[in-house]
């Protein structure tokens, strides 16, 4: 029910406004989108995981609460390493085809932002951190995609000058928020 | 140490480009997130522009100053770390002094720290300049941020509850429009503010 709840009553991107700068870049086509969004719910699987595990084990028993931020981007930086060699070897098309994206992704804040969130809303088994943080990159690949195709289309149209690019869609991003909240309730 | 032949640093050029030529939100659209999530009132979005000048003042100097010792491939970590010390200071200030902003502004105050106006700024700016340039570019940016947030923030709060600043502007007739409180409005908004700064620059050339 929590990955139902995170990946579209309160998807990340739509109700919290995170990664709204790849959002704003990448959502050309969908299969850069979709790409995209792939690599980052890796990655928000894994820094969930570990900044939790981190966090639960060694900050807090010895008071080190303080460097929380600090060990969390390193836990991040490190995720996002990991993932690219992984891409790197075994899809290596795939890994061209991200470019400058892979690197970028580790100051994403979908990542930092559902790691602070875990903490925030004090989660506290294993499991259910591991359906928050993956069902948060699946909630940002759907909020993606949507995107994409939607300005896929968006081309063919007229649209003023002055709106083109970010502006148009950020106003239709902000009719997909209206359309997400549609979901508001769906869950108890 | 004579600057010899240098070329003369346009410090004043620095300053200013932040606040409209390169201003992060209008014009360089990056950054999107903090004027979007905190912008339901202005007193919320001043101390969050408030914080990112400080730790984009603060990170700038400390980058610059260590400029030439970084490695090309471990930049990005280094920025990271050096901007979540002075949000990790930045969050146990607000947390202190101001806990009723820290509550509404919540996690966002720690999103500070891959706040893409910080580490493009690192990147293009405090990594290649000597401190004082990087400083005044800090200031520049930071101030261009913090008003694109109040604009966004004032208009937000007038039209969502007719005060600004908790001062009563619009008239007792005035129904207040719920939309501009909810993530559409921000959405919207900030499309419809982007096509604006669009419309004038491309009039102005």
């Amino acid at each position: 029910m929590s990955f139902l709840s995170v990946v579209i009553v309160n998807n990340f991107v739509f109700t919290k406004f995170l990664g709204t700068c790849p959002y704003l870049g990448v959502s050309g086509r969908i299969d850069t989108a979709f790409g995209m969004g792939l690599a980052v719910t890796f990655v928000t699987a894994l820094s969930g995981i570990l900044t939790w595990l981190v966090d639960a084990y060694i900050l807090v028993p010895l008071g080190l609460t303080i460097t929380r931020y600090i060990c969390y981007i390193i836990i991040i930086a490190g995720a996002v390493q990991l993932v690219e060699m992984y891409v790197k070897k075994f899809f290596p098309p795939l890994y061209k085809s991200f470019g400058i994206f892979l690197p970028l992704i580790s100051t994403n804040c979908v990542i930092l932002g559902i790691c602070l969130f875990i903490n925030i809303w004090g989660t506290n088994n294993l499991l259910e951190v591991a359906v928050l943080s993956t069902g948060a990159g699946i909630g940002f690949t759907v909020a993606i995609c949507i995107m994409a195709a939607i300005r896929e289309n968006m081309a063919m149209i007229d649209i003023p000058e002055s709106l083109k690019g970010a502006p148009i869609t950020l106003i239709t991003a902000g009719l997909l928020t209206l359309a997400f909240m549609g979901f508001t309730g769906m869950i108890r | 140490m004579a600057d010899g032949n240098a070329a003369k640093i346009d410090y004043f050029g620095a300053l200013t480009a932040g606040l409209w030529r390169e201003n992060p939100t209008f014009r360089l659209l990056i950054g999107m997130c903090p004027p979007l999530a905190v912008t339901t009132a202005v007193k919320p979005a001043l101390t969050m522009g408030l914080s990112v000048i400080f730790v984009l003042v603060c990170s700038n100097v400390v980058i610059s100053l260590m400029r030439n010792l970084l490695k090309p491939h471990l930049r990005i970590i280094m920025f990271c770390l050096s901007i979540a010390t002075f949000v990790t200071i930045c969050d146990l200030y607000l947390r202190a002094f101001a806990p009723a902003m820290s509550e509404i502004l919540g996690a966002y105050v720690p999103l500070i720290i891959v706040n893409c106006i910080i580490i493009f700024r690192a990147e293009a700016c405090a990594s290649k300049n000597n401190v004082w340039v990087s400083f005044l570019d800090g200031i520049g940016s930071g101030t261009g941020f913090t008003i694109a947030l109040c604009i966004l923030a004032g208009i937000r709060e007038i039209l969502a509850s007719g005060k600004f600043c908790d001062y009563q502007v619009m008239p007792h007739g005035f129904v207040p429009w719920a939309a501009m409180q909810m993530p559409v409005g921000a959405f919207v908004l900030m499309g419809l503010l982007l096509g604006l700064a669009s419309l004038i620059t491309a009039k102005k050339d």
